[in-house]
C-alpha cells in the first residue's frame, strides 16, 4: 500500500512538472517570440481554412526575406472562415484571406472587405481562372470536383467505370455512388454545380430524382464518403465518390509503397467536372500594407505555388510553376469544366441548395 | 470564546455568497456578453430590427419536424443509456472484483473519441461491411442511438456509481436487519436516495443529446438534423445568421426550462449522512453475484472495449500483418508541412490545454455549487432555481453561434483572446463546468446541515468546514465531474482548431490533419493517432482519481 502510494506520489509530482514545464517553455517560447519581436517587430497574418498547409522551408525563407514573422490562422472549414473573416471586418484578424473559392466568391466581394491588388505574377495565371476584374481576389490555386472510382473493383465486377454523369442513373449503376451533401461540405455543391450546369435549372433536380432512385448515397462530408464508404480507401460499399480529380495523387503519394499505378481513376469529360478556384486578397485595415503587398505576390510566386501541389493537392494558378511528378502522372484536370457563370452561382445559390434539400433529401 | 449562531451571519457577506461572484463574473464574460454581441448583431443589423426571418423559423414545417426530432432522439438515448447504465451502476456500487477500475477507466475513454473515429470503429465493429452499410443507409437512426449510448454510458455509470457507492452502509443494513428483503431495500431506500443522481446524470446526457453535432452529422447523414446541425447549417454555409442566432435562442430557451423543471423536481432532495470512508464493497459470492458481475463486464466490453480495440487493430496492422509502420510514420514529416504535428507535442499541447480548462471548470464549478447551496438555504430556493439552470446553458449552446460571438466581441484589450491559446481551455471550461457542478451538486446538497452547523459552533471556519468537511464528502464525485471536464478538453476540436498555432498542436486536431487527404497511410495514421488519444485519456483518468484518493482518503 505504502509502495503504491509512493508510486502515485511520484506520479502527481511528474504530472505537475509536465504542466509547469510546459508553461515554463510557453513562456520561454513567448519570450523568444518576443526577442524575435524585437527583431522583426512586424507580423503578417494569414487567415485561411483548415485545409491550407504550406512547407515550413518556404515560410522560414520568406519570414526571412520580409524581415517578418507569418502567423497562419485557420478558421474552420471554407465557409465557416469566410463568415468569420466577413464578421470581424471592422477590426480584421488577418493581413490576407486566402481560399475563398469561386462559388463564395460574391458573398466575399459583397461584404467589401477586401483591396484591390495586381501582384507582379498575375500576368502568369491563366486570365480565365480570374473573375475579379478589379483584383480584389485573385486566383491562387484550383481542382477539379469530380467523380472519382475504384479501379479494382470495377475490374473485378467485369462493370465498366462512368464516363460521364449520365451513366449514374443506369440500372447497372445502382447502389454504386456516394455523394456529398451541398449543403454541409463543399465538394458536395461543386458537384451539385456540375450536374446543374449539365442538366439546367429546369432538369437538375429530376436527374437527383433518378440518382436518388438509383439508391445514390448523401453523406454530409467528404470524410464520411472517403473514409467511410468509397470501396478503394475504407470497408465500405460504393466504387464511385465524389472527390477531386487529384485524389488519385494523393492515394500514390501517401500509399505505404511506391505505386506505379493509382488505385483510383476521376471521370472528368462531359462537362462532369466541376472547377473550383480558390482567391486571395489582401483584406481592409490591414496593419502593413507594404507586407501584405509583398505577402500577396510571394503567394503567387513560383515558389509558392510550386509547393501547392503536395501541400494542398490542388494545381497552381500560375502556369509557370512546374508540377511534381506525382502530379503530371497521377493528377488530372479536365479540358472543358461544367460551365457556370458565377453571378448566377451567387444569386441562385442558397435557392438550389434549398431547393436539392427540399426536393431530395425530405 | 465565540460563537456564530445563524442570525449572527447574516451580518456579513457570507464566504459562499462571494464565491458565487467567479462563475458570475467568468460567465459574464465569456459566455453571456459574446453571446448577446453576436445575437444583437443578427437581429438588428443595421440599425433595424427585421423579423421577417421568424416567418422562416417556426412557419417552416421541416424545423419543427427538426426541433421535435431533437427532443425525442434526446429522450430515447438517455433513456436507452439509463437503461444499460442502471444495472451496471448497481453491480459496481455493490461488488468489489478484479479488473473493476481498469473496466470503469475504459468504459469513460469513449467521451474523448471525434466522432469521425466512431463512425471508423463502429464500422470496423459490425465486421461484414454490407451488414454496416445496410444498418447505416436504411436504418441510421439505429447508429445514432447507438453512438449517443456508447458515448453517454460512462457518464451515467460514473455518476450513479459514485453517489450508489456512498449510499452503502448503515441505512441499508438497518433496513435488512429489520427484515426488509433486497427489492423493498432497492424500491424503498437506495431509489429514493438515488433519484438525485439518476435525475442529474439523466439531464446531463439528455442536454447532450439534445446538442449533439458529430454523431448526427456523421452518423445519421443528411436525412436527419438537430437544431444544433441545423445552425451550423445555417451559420457556417448559408450564412444566415438571423435564424442561426434564432436557432440558438431556441436551444438555449428549452435548455433552461429543462433545467428548471429538473431543479423543481429535486429541490427536495432526502438528506442522508453520506460516508466518506473507504466503503468495504462485498465480493461477489453466490453464484447469481457471479453470474451478474460477469454480465456486466462482458457487457461494457462488448459496448466500450471492443469498438475501441478495433481502431488500436487498425493503427497496429497493415496488408493484415502487425506493423508499427504507421506509428514510425508519426515521426516523419513526409511532405515538410509547416503544420506537421509531432506526436509528443500534440500529447503535450493536449494536457495542457486539459490541464488548465480542469483547473478553471473545477474551481469554478466548486465555487458555483457552493454558491446555489447556500442560496438553497438563504432564498428559500427562487434564486437558486433560477442560477442552476443558467450554469447548465452552455452545454447545449451552439459552438458556431459561440465562436462567432467570440471573434466579435473579445477583440479589444483588455479582452482581446480572439486569436489568444488561453481562449482554448476557457472555452473548454465553459462546457466542462457544467458537468462539474452537476455531479458535486447533489452530494453537497446531501450534507445535511446540522453537520457544518455543527462544526461552526465548534468554531470552525468556512474554509475548515469546506476543507474538513464538505470537501471529503463531495471528493467522489467531484473526481467524476473532473473526469468529464477533461476529457471534453481532451477530445474537442472545433475551438482548438481556431485558437490552435502549429506551435500548439492537439491530438484531435493532428486527426483531422490526416484525415483530411486521401492515402492508406493518412488513414493508418489517423488511426494510430486515435489510440494515442485513447492511451493519453486513460493515462489522464488514472492520475485524476489517485489525485482524488490521495487527498481525501483518511477521512
Amino acid at each position: 500500500m505504502m509502495k503504491l502510494r509512493f508510486s502515485l506520489i511520484v506520479l502527481i509530482l511528474l504530472m505537475v512538472t509536465l504542466f509547469s514545464c510546459s508553461g515554463n517553455e510557453q513562456k520561454e517560447e513567448e519570450a523568444a517570440k518576443q526577442s524575435l519581436n524585437a527583431d522583426r517587430e512586424l507580423e503578417i497574418t494569414i487567415m485561411t481554412h483548415d485545409s491550407f498547409s504550406v512547407s515550413k522551408e518556404l515560410i522560414a525563407k520568406f519570414e526571412e526575406k520580409i524581415h517578418a514573422k507569418m502567423v497562419i490562422l485557420k478558421s474552420g472549414d471554407a465557409g465557416e472562415a469566410l463568415n468569420k473573416a466577413i464578421l470581424s471586418k471592422n477590426n480584421p484578424l488577418a493581413d490576407i484571406f486566402y481560399g475563398v473559392d469561386n462559388t463564395f466568391l460574391s458573398r466575399a466581394l459583397k461584404a467589401d472587405m477586401f483591396v484591390s491588388y495586381t501582384p507582379d505574377n498575375l500576368a502568369d495565371v491563366d486570365p480565365g481562372l480570374s473573375l475579379d476584374p478589379e483584383n480584389r481576389l485573385v486566383p491562387v490555386d484550383f481542382g477539379d470536383v469530380c467523380l472519382n472510382y475504384d479501379i479494382e473493383w470495377f475490374k473485378n465486377s467485369g462493370k465498366k467505370p462512368p464516363v460521364m454523369l449520365e451513366d449514374l442513373i443506369k440500372p447497372e449503376y445502382k447502389s454504386l455512388c456516394v455523394v456529398e451533401n451541398p449543403a454541409t461540405s463543399s465538394p458536395g455543391l461543386a458537384f451539385l454545380l456540375a450536374t446543374i450546369s449539365r442538366f439546367g435549372e429546369s432538369g437538375y433536380i429530376d436527374y437527383w430524382q433518378k440518382l436518388k432512385s438509383n439508391d445514390v448515397l448523401i453523406t454530409n462530408g467528404w470524410k464520411e464518403a472517403y473514409w467511410g464508404k468509397f470501396t478503394a480507401a475504407s470497408k465500405g460499399d460504393r466504387p464511385i465518390v465524389v472527390s477531386y480529380a487529384s485524389s488519385p495523387a494523393a492515394e500514390v503519394f501517401y500509399a505505404e509503397k511506391k505505386l506505379d499505378k493509382a488505385p483510383t481513376d476521376v471521370v472528368i469529360e462531359n462537362g462532369s467536372a466541376f472547377r473550383q478556384i480558390e482567391f486571395a486578397g489582401i483584406l481592409k485595415g490591414t496593419k502593413n500594407m507594404e507586407l501584405a503587398k509583398k505577402t500577396m505576390d510571394f503567394i503567387l510566386s513560383k515558389d509558392f505555388q510550386e509547393d501547392i501541389p503536395l501541400q494542398m493537392f490542388v494545381f497552381p494558378a500560375n502556369s509557370r510553376a512546374e508540377l511534381p511528378d506525382v502530379f503530371k502522372n497521377h493528377a488530372k484536370i479536365t479540358k472543358e469544366p461544367a460551365p457556370m457563370d458565377t453571378g448566377s452561382v451567387d444569386t441562385k445559390r442558397d435557392v438550389w441548395i434549398n431547393e436539392w434539400t427540399e426536393k431530395i433529401l425530405q | 470564546m465565540w460563537q456564530i449562531t445563524r442570525t449572527d451571519m447574516k451580518k456579513y457577506i457570507h464566504p459562499y455568497a462571494l464565491a458565487g461572484l467567479l462563475p458570475a463574473v467568468f460567465f459574464l464574460t465569456f459566455y453571456f456578453y459574446p453571446l448577446s454581441g453576436i445575437f444583437i448583431k443578427s437581429f438588428f443589423d443595421q440599425g433595424k430590427l427585421d423579423f421577417s426571418f421568424l416567418e422562416n423559423v417556426f412557419l417552416s414545417t421541416r424545423m419543427i419536424k427538426i426541433v421535435w426530432f431533437t427532443l425525442w432522439q434526446a429522450g430515447l438515448s438517455t433513456l436507452l443509456t439509463l437503461l444499460f447504465a442502471l444495472p451496471c451502476s448497481f453491480v459496481m456500487s455493490h461488488y468489489e472484483f478484479r479488473g473493476k477500475k481498469i473496466i470503469q477507466t475504459l468504459a469513460s475513454i469513449p467521451f474523448v473519441l471525434p466522432a469521425i473515429v466512431v463512425a471508423a470503429a463502429f464500422q470496423a465493429c459490425f465486421g461484414e461491411n454490407t451488414l454496416f452499410s445496410k444498418i447505416s443507409s436504411q436504418f441510421p437512426l439505429i447508429l445514432i442511438l447507438a453512438a449517443h449510448v456508447f458515448y453517454n454510458f460512462s457518464v451515467m455509470l460514473r455518476i450513479i456509481t459514485g453517489f450508489w457507492t456512498s449510499l452503502q452502509g448503515r441505512t441499508k443494513e438497518a433496513a435488512i436487519m429489520l427484515g426488509a428483503d433486497p427489492v423493498q431495500v432497492f424500491f424503498n431506500i437506495s431509489l429514493p436516495l438515488l433519484k438525485p443522481a439518476i435525475v442529474a446524470a439523466s439531464i446531463l446526457v439528455f442536454i447532450f443529446c439534445f446538442s449533439s453535432f458529430g454523431i448526427i452529422l456523421i452518423l445519421g447523414g443528411p436525412s436527419y438534423s438537430t437544431i444544433e446541425t441545423e445552425i451550423y447549417r445555417q451559420a457556417a454555409h448559408l450564412f444566415n445568421l438571423p435564424v442561426a442566432s434564432c436557432l440558438s435562442l431556441i436551444q438555449i430557451v428549452f435548455t433552461f426550462i429543462f433545467m428548471w423543471i429538473y431543479t423543481r423536481l429535486t429541490k427536495k432532495a432526502v438528506k442522508f449522512s453520506p460516508q466518506s470512508q473507504k466503503v468495504n464493497l462485498a465480493k461477489p459470492d453466490l453464484l447469481w453475484e457471479k453470474f451478474m458481475v460477469a454480465a456486466v463486464v462482458i457487457f461494457i466490453m462488448l459496448l466500450c472495449v471492443l469498438p475501441m480495440s478495433t481502431l488500436v487493430i487498425k493503427s497496429l496492422t497493415h496488408n493484415g500483418e502487425w506493423s508499427l509502420l504507421y506509428y514510425e510514420a508519426l515521426f516523419e514529416n513526409s511532405s515538410d508541412s509547416i503544420f506537421y504535428i509531432p506526436p509528443f507535442n500534440a500529447v503535450k499541447y493536449s494536457f495542457w490545454f486539459a490541464g488548465n480548462a480542469l483547473l478553471i471548470a473545477v474551481v469554478t464549478g466548486i465555487c458555483a455549487a457552493f454558491f446555489i447551496r447556500f442560496a438553497d438555504d438563504k432564498f428559500k430556493n427562487s434564486l437558486s432555481s433560477f442560477f442552476d439552470p443558467l450554469f447548465m446553458l452552455p452545454l447545449s449552446t451552439s459552438a458556431v453561434t459561440l465562436g462567432f460571438g467570440i471573434i466579435i466581441t473579445l477583440d479589444k484589450p483588455p479582452l482581446n483572446l480572439r486569436t489568444s491559446i488561453f481562449l482554448i481551455p476557457i472555452v473548454h471550461a465553459l462546457v466542462g463546468f457544467p458537468f462539474v457542478l452537476r455531479t458535486i451538486l447533489p452530494a453537497l446538497r446531501s450534507i445535511p446541515q446540522n453537520l457544518t452547523d455543527a462544526a461552526s459552533i465548534l468554531g470552525a471556519s468556512p474554509l475548515q468546514i469546506f476543507r474538513y468537511i464538505d470537501f471529503p464528502l463531495i471528493s467522489r464525485s467531484l473526481a467524476a465531474g473532473s473526469i468529464f471536464a477533461f476529457t471534453i478538453s481532451l477530445g474537442e476540436f472545433g475551438a482548438t482548431v481556431f485558437a490552435a498555432r502549429p506551435e500548439t498542436p492537439t491530438i484531435p486536431i493532428a486527426i483531422y490533419r490526416f484525415l483530411g487527404q486521401p492515402g492508406v497511410m493518412n488513414y493508418g495514421q489517423a488511426m494510430a493517432v486515435s489510440t494515442i488519444l485513447m492511451c493519453a485519456t486513460a493515462v489522464g483518468f488514472v492520475l485524476i482519481e489517485n489525485f482524488r484518493t490521495e487527498y481525501s482518503e483518511g477521512f
